[in-house]
């Protein structure tokens, strides 16, 4: 099992990001602000990737959900509450994923695979399609939450560096809450389900109930980053649900290592960063008008050769079973 | 003499035209070894699966202690008391021995939403673990990860991660596979041990090893029972001879 | 809703599955010999749907020829892109797959764009397949239809022809219950997944050419398609032709008859039929087998 000191990266690098507001340019607070949030979707993919063993191609659902209702119940009225906006986001993602995780768990493998995608892209076809949402142009969010008690308003996300910090404190907590759950019972039951289901049912573990867990609860984060994503760039729209973001973050859990915490908050980082890079006429020159060519040769390379990805690199010595603590 | 713990009755599975278990009628009882031989394609394995509950049965019954436990899942029929080991080594390579058996027993006290407590300060899954490597003589090497064990270790560990879970009846698929001599004997002192305070069935190809330690011996032809008895009285029968020991082994 | 009217949903319900199951037979037949999930195979009906739109000025009223060389080039390139990408693919995890494949579809888009562009065309049908003839007193059907759905079940037969009749058959439905015993009967298994992937290729690229006429060439149409083929094969069930074949008629008729009836929802009725399939049947409604 690890050894205490698995919590000092993670926790220098919480304390270098609360400081890095005084030293950087608003541009690039809102890059680190960008990776932050798809941190915590990487991460909200790990649970059910790297630690149960279920690859997701409908992901950005749950993404999308999170964010069209942050919008969708703001409304007219003013900033909304974060006492209600926020359980509310969580709970709409939740209980998508719950009926998501019902049908798709009935599969296994490549179906389960395809079957998410698919309900993914229902997902999408009705904020695309309907009224429900805004079409195709998507809505924006002109007030955005506040967490106010007793008429003192405590935070207010309209302020950039309130809502850094606050993108912060969800990392944060999302990346405890999932270290918690890796050594929990619950978190060593996936595990086993991971690697060996057979078994696990031999043993007398229901493995269904628990794959949904997982899935409800994998669904929820990824509704809480859709949140942070809707408040931060102040509007959403229906290619949130596209398979390209779900596909974007599934690269993300490989690029950074699967199995690993750090590997997903690495991977978001590298695949941010990776995107903004095919994309800079500055370094690219004409080239970065046809990022998609360099973005996907850049992923098979990635793919092809590093295989266990970025985490792999520097710990050639470990087993996979520490890399697996976090 | 005490009910059987395990019976199949009449058990019968098909699969579109082909009969893969006809009929078979079992008992399994408390401190005996009950052993089941056949040919390749005997039904031996659909047996145990069906008795385990990964596959479900086209006609007849299964009881443990009476309960019609037929239509059971296989988690609810392990938690119930009935264990298997496989035949194809069904173990977490990636985790250390000690956690292999230690996440099995975590099935009887699983408590998931016990999320601040670490799985790994669980004290009862922690103990039944310890006592099931001890009693397979895994314990000096608790902290390797289990997929570098030697394969004999490994079968052991798969006995272990059966009889974590506290099980009364052990339904055990060839579990001297592979094995060489010194293996096979600690393998089978550890059964004689164990028939003690568990229902055994054992299915097996290694005839010196069934004829040594069992207590009861039923012979499997193309999916149905052809005989049942005591070790002698199968050496010595008619059919059995004909059907399968004449073939050499 | 009267006779005609319903008649006419009907052809297009048809048409549509039919030139679906085009598409899905070519997906169900690689992932069911090679075990490759492919999220490129959109990409080659696009390729189709742009071939027929650059070969159309040289081909002229030539229709069923420029759909023969067509299918010669997209076959090639199916072959060709087996032999360099997807033929390491085979023993690499699902995962992967699903990954290098997505970076594909990347690639194929930009390419795409670099050589026809990212603009909407249309492409227009030969004069001998064009106009409609009368059904009932109001309505009239497009003669073009109707060879669509023609050449789809034209194709359907030549494929259970090939797959049940031949040798090639033979030694596709052996590869696809036991890979390894064909290859230690000799048969080299590398240049069989060659032709089947290349086959696959062909199929959605002619599916594409088929469709190009009735629907506009535009880049997303890839996608699309491939989703909805998604579903079909998980209703019909992985490696499956027959069950690909059912489920493609069953979304055509959802799809068709929904957009009549639920107008703004019909998008998401696909999705319904796949969720009522997974609960009464998950492994698919022919499990496996051909």
């Amino acid at each position: 099992m690890a050894t205490d000191r698995t919590w000092i990266v993670p926790v220098a690098v919480l304390l270098a990001l609360a400081a890095l507001p005084a030293v950087l340019t608003p541009y690039s607070q809102d890059l680190v602000l960008k990776i932050a949030v798809y941190a915590i979707f990487a991460l909200s993919l790990q649970l059910l990737v790297g630690m149960t063993g279920l690859v997701s191609l409908g992901h950005a659902a749950f993404l999308g959900i999170g964010a069209y209702v942050a919008v969708l119940a703001t409304g007219d009225g003013g900033p909304a509450s974060l006492l209600w906006l926020l359980p509310a986001a969580l709970a709409a993602a939740a209980t998508y994923a719950l009926f998501v995780g019902v049908l798709s768990l009935r599969t296994r493998g490549v179906y389960f695979i395809m079957v998410t995608l698919a309900f993914a892209q229902m997902a999408y076809f009705v904020f695309h399609d309907t009224k429900v949402g805004g079409g195709s142009d998507g809505i924006f969010l002109y007030a955005k939450p506040v967490l106010a008690l007793a008429g003192t308003t405590l935070v207010d996300l309209d302020d950039k560096r309130q809502l850094y910090y606050a993108v912060v404190a969800a990392l944060a907590s999302t990346y405890a809450l999932l270290a918690l759950i890796g050594r929990s019972r619950f978190g060593h039951a996936l595990a086993g389900i991971r690697i060996n289901e057979q078994r696990m049912r031999a043993a007398g573990f229901a493995t269904y109930p628990y794959k949904l867990a997982a899935f409800v609860i994998a669904g929820a984060l990824a509704g809480l980053a859709g949140l942070l994503l809707a408040v931060k760039d102040g509007a959403v729209n229906p290619e949130l649900l596209s398979w390209h973001e779900s596909g974007a973050v599934l690269l993300m859990v490989i690029l950074g290592g699967i199995g690993s915490l750090r590997g997903a908050v690495i991977g978001a980082v590298a695949f941010t960063l990776l995107k903004e890079l095919c994309q800079s006429e500055a370094l690219l020159g004409p080239l970065a008008g046809h990022w998609q060519l360099t973005l996907g040769l850049a992923i098979i390379a990635f793919v092809a050769w590093l295989p266990k990805g970025l985490i792999g690199l520097g710990a050639p010595g470990k087993t996979r079973a520490a890399q697996r603590d976090g | 003499m005490a009910e059987p713990l395990l019976r199949a009755l009449s058990l019968t599975r098909r699969f579109g035209g082909l009969t893969a278990v006809d009929g078979v009628w079992l008992d399994l009882n408390r401190g005996e070894l009950h052993a089941v031989i056949g040919t390749n394609g005997a039904g031996k394995s659909t047996l145990v699966n069906m008795l385990s509950g990964e596959l479900g049965a086209s006609a007849g019954r299964i009881e443990l202690e009476g309960t019609d436990i037929t239509s059971w899942s296989q988690p609810r029929r392990s938690r119930a008391g009935i264990g298997r080991s496989y035949q194809r080594t069904t173990i977490f390579p990636s985790l250390s021995v000690f956690e292999n058996a230690r996440l099995c027993a975590q099935a009887r006290t699983q408590r998931p939403w016990a999320l601040w407590q670490a799985a790994g300060a669980c004290a009862t899954s922690g103990a039944a673990a310890g006592q099931a490597l001890a009693a397979t003589g895994l314990q000096d090497v608790a902290q390797q990860a289990a997929g570098l064990l030697s394969h004999g270790q490994q079968r052991q560990l798969e006995i272990a991660m059966c009889l974590a879970t506290g099980p009364r009846v052990l339904l055990l698929d060839e579990p001297l596979a592979g094995m060489g001599a010194e293996e096979t004997e600690r393998m089978l002192a550890l059964l004689t041990e164990l028939k003690r305070d568990h229902a055994l069935m054992l299915v097996e190809h290694d005839m010196d090893a069934v004829f040594r330690v069992a207590d009861v011996i039923t012979v499997m032809v193309d999916g149905a029972v052809i005989a049942s008895g005591a070790p002698d009285v199968i050496r010595n029968h008619p059919e059995v001879r004909v059907a399968y020991l004449g073939e050499g082994h | 809703m009267d006779l005609a009217t319903f008649l006419v949903q009907c052809l297009n319900a048809v048409q549509y599955g039919l030139l679906l199951f085009l598409v899905a037979s070519g997906l169900t037949l690689i992932f069911g010999i090679m075990g490759v999930i492919n999220l490129a195979h959109g990409s080659f009906y696009m390729l189709g749907a742009y071939l027929a739109f650059s070969l159309a000025p040289l081909f002229g009223q030539q229709f069923l020829l420029m759909l023969a060389a067509g299918v010669l080039l997209s076959a090639l390139f199916g072959f060709v892109l087996e032999w360099v990408f997807f033929s390491y693919l085979y023993q690499r995890e699902h995962l992967q797959q699903v990954l290098m494949t997505y970076a594909l579809i990347l690639v194929f888009e930009e390419m795409r764009s670099l050589l026809v562009g990212n603009e909407v065309h249309g492409v227009t049908a030969p004069s001998w397949l064009s106009g409609s003839f009368a059904l009932g007193a109001l309505m009239s059907y497009p003669w073009y239809r109707v060879f669509a759905s023609v050449a789809c079940i034209a194709v359907a037969a030549a494929l259970y022809f090939v797959v049940n009749r031949t040798r090639l058959g033979m030694m596709i439905r052996a590869g696809a219950s036991n890979r390894d015993m064909v290859r230690s009967l000799g048969i080299d298994i590398r240049m069989l997944y060659r032709v089947v992937f290349a086959g696959g290729v062909a199929l959605a690229a002619l599916a594409g050419m088929i469709a190009a006429p009735l629907s506009s060439v535009y880049p997303g149409m890839g996608a699309s398609v491939l989703i909805i083929c998604f579903v079909v094969v998980v209703i019909g069930g992985i490696g499956s032709i027959t069950g690909a074949l059912l489920a493609s008629l069953l979304v055509g008729f959802v799809d068709t008859f929904g957009k009549v009836f639920f107008a703004e929802f019909s998008g998401i009725g696909v999705y319904l039929l796949m969720a009522i399939v997974l609960v009464w049947r998950p492994e698919g409604l022919m499990r496996r087998g051909y």
